[in-house]
């Protein structure tokens, strides 16, 4: 019998040598002559763990990680293609306690599929919501969407089903469905991993948003940085367009849907979605003024769905088990489940999808296991550069949208990044307003000058002049950068930049003052 | 050394890559990209060329050209090295190792070495959180970078 090995493409996976170790297992298979036959496969996101390499076996799939190029022939030895027991050997996947505590929905075939076999996909339960959606009325599969309280994944938490209705309800010949996969938070991978692991699954999705809307075409504007991703999607649209799942009639329907990727250009502004709808029609990236809104007057100044990856690929699950299933999970407004990302420094860094409602605490002590380098933590930055920083006194907080912002703080793309004891929260604050500064598109006023000013008070503050003051200035830019600011560059960046001061306020005094205390 | 393309042949390849996508919807982009790709940067003498295939003005093209990070307007070094400055990666050092690539390859950000050999550029986020520091040699991802590594990336990139 063929054996199947399962070795990850994932870009994280390669980054810690995945390509290397592939090279090994398929050079020392040939070498014994072995009947094995390789996946490669996304990754499961145990990043501590990668490269981890799995085989089937009757009992389920065996894990072993991380491997390196030169454990190769120790587990060959071992017996790789049976499962054999070797000292890098994790036990079945499916039970490694950070993958069996999760609620895979959205990921559910993550790192378990062939990225780009559509067979698999069927197999593992793929297009199913795309063929109830077929048996439906647009105005159906909205409501639908719209009872399951999907709200919008990328940070504003907009009711999904809402945005859908909006375009629905707007005649227009001409209608676009655009996938925001710019993901250029820090701390926040969930978009790569399911780009390069389950290109299918958002496919599915934005087919089933065009089906919904009567929009027939789609754009997925994938930042520069993720060159993987470009070529996954790419590879499986093409996949998806030659067995008609996309194309001029969708699954041999009546509907007709096509799908382009358009790469972004490294402005991290493009991630806001009037800025990335200029980009895609060519433009500087700069914000729009709302109204009119985009499922008005979108791109091109077509009605048009504009969603994060992950709110579009949790689609499918949703028309495959129904709108109770998906609501059924979740706490308060915040319904059904969200991938969160564990990342910077912390011992077990990935992906970790649940139903909302986890605490801050048991997320990053718990699940994450605390820091790597195994000091003390610090803070924790939730929703990225523009997501506020939270002391441990705050981590009885749940992950819930409302419950974040009760604590001034934003769940963001749903990324955690931890730093333990030894960051200066002053120098994280100033970074906040300098990555604004390089970043801002320059319309409005309060980001593009109020972050250059903010990164002077800063740098005043390190130096300690006149600090109280200095602080009292800062404090009134950022009041005006979160009102003043068009978009949510400029008017979130205070979030980082007022909860380091709140929260850490030790930092912001000068080192005179600091040495003494100490 | 190979040597330079003509300037005319620049202007005759761009010209046949603006046509290959000019017909797209929102077709600057692609087409910045795709003289990019060709080039290894966007050659000052194309930007007349797209502006008068596309029925823009110059002002315009030139806006979009430098708004974007990405695009080159000299070619980079041989080697380019890409290294990510955004926070989960500062929580992991990163601040400190950016500072010792510097020295190491002896550039500065945005900067090419005098020899060709190496361009270093900050990157903000690759999206490789959860193994931070991250950077990216010719489109080569790499993880948990350290020392050592950049030490044999330091002597790799003049080889």
């Amino acid at each position: 019998m063929t054996a199947t090995i399962y070795i990850p493409r994932d870009s994280g996976a390669l980054a810690l040598g995945a390509e290397k170790v592939a090279k090994a297992i398929e050079k020392e298979i040939a070498a014994r002559g072995l009947d094995v036959k390789i996946v490669r496969n996304g990754s499961r996101g145990l990043y501590w763990l990668e490269p981890m390499v799995e085989v089937e076996t009757p009992q389920g799939r065996v894990a072993y990680g991380p491997v390196k190029p030169a454990d190769v022939a120790s587990l060959l030895d071992a017996g790789l293609p049976e499962g054999g027991e070797h000292r890098l050997s994790l036990g079945l996947a499916g039970e490694i306690p950070f993958l069996a505590r999760q609620t895979r929905l959205t990921f559910a075939r993550c790192g378990i599929t062939d990225p780009v076999s559509l067979d698999d996909y069927r197999a593992h339960g793929g297009l199913q919501g795309l063929e109830n959606a077929l048996k439906l009325e647009a105005a159906q599969i909205v409501a639908q969407v719209t009872e399951s309280g999907l709200r919008g994944r990328g940070g504003a938490g907009f009711p999904t089903g809402i945005k859908w209705k909006t375009v629905l309800d707007t005649e227009n010949p001409r209608k676009y469905i655009v996938c925001n996969a710019d993901e250029g938070d820090s701390g926040t991978f969930a978009d790569r991993m399911i780009m390069e692991g389950d290109p299918f699954v958002l496919i599915e999705g934005m087919t089933i948003a065009g089906i919904a809307t009567r929009a027939t075409k789609g754009y997925i504007y994938i930042r520069s940085e993720y060159p993987h991703a470009v070529a996954t999607m790419n590879e499986a649209i093409a996949v998806a367009r030659k067995a008609g799942v996309i194309g001029a009639s969708v699954l041999g329907s009546a509907h007709a849907f096509d799908l382009e990727v358009r790469v972004g250009a490294g402005a991290y502004v493009c991630g806001e979605e009037t800025a990335l709808l200029e980009s895609l029609e060519g433009k500087r990236g700069i914000v729009r003024a709302k109204p009119p809104l985009p499922a008005h007057k979108g791109l091109f100044g077509k009605p048009t769905v504009i969603n994060n990856v992950i709110s579009l690929a949790s689609v499918p699950i949703i028309m495959d088990r129904g709108a109770t299933f998906y609501r059924d999970f979740g706490m308060g407004r915040s319904r059904g489940t969200i991938p969160i990302q564990i990342a910077g420094n912390v011992k077990h860094g990935g992906l970790f999808e649940a139903a909302f409602g986890l605490t801050l605490g048991e997320l990053v002590d718990g699940i994450g296991g605390g820091t790597a380098t195994g000091r003390p933590v610090k803070a924790v930055q939730v929703g990225g550069p523009l997501g506020a920083y939270f002391p441990r006194e705050l981590f009885d907080t749940p992950f819930d949208y409302e419950a974040f912002a009760a604590k001034d703080g934003l769940i963001g793309h749903a990324g955690i990044v931890v730093f333990d004891d030894s960051v200066d929260m002053l120098k994280q604050a100033r970074f906040a307003m300098e990555f604004c500064a390089i970043e801002s598109c320059g319309k409005c006023t309060p980001c593009r000058i109020g972050s250059t000013r903010g990164v002077e008070l800063a740098d005043r503050i390190a130096a300690g002049v006149e600090p109280e003051k200095q602080i009292a200035v800062l404090t009134d830019l950022c009041n005006t950068m979160k009102f003043g600011s068009l978009c949510a560059l400029g008017g979130f960046t205070p979030y980082p930049v007022m909860s380091a001061l709140t929260h850490f306020p030790e930092d912001f005094r000068p080192v005179p003052v600091r040495e003494a205390a100490e | 050394m190979e040597m330079q393309t003509a300037r005319t042949d620049i202007a005759a390849r761009a010209i046949e890559i603006i046509n290959q996508l000019k017909s797209a919807e929102g077709p600057l982009l692609p087409i910045l990209h795709g003289l990019q790709e060709e080039f290894g940067y966007v050659p000052p003498e194309t930007l007349p060329l797209v502006a008068n295939a596309l029925n823009l003005s110059r002002a315009e093209v030139h806006g979009v050209f430098t708004f974007y990070h990405d695009y080159r307007s000299h070619p980079a070094g041989r080697h380019v090295l890409k290294i990510c400055r955004a926070e989960a990666c500062q929580s992991m050092g990163g601040d400190a190792l950016a500072a010792r690539a510097v020295e190491l390859l002896g550039v500065n950000w945005h900067e090419t070495s005098a020899d060709g050999a190496v361009t270093l550029e900050p990157i903000y986020c690759l999206g490789l959180c959860a193994c931070a520091p991250a950077a990216m040699l010719d489109g080569e991802v790499i993880g948990r970078l350290d020392e050592e590594q950049l030490q044999e990336i330091a002597m790799e990139v003049r080889l």
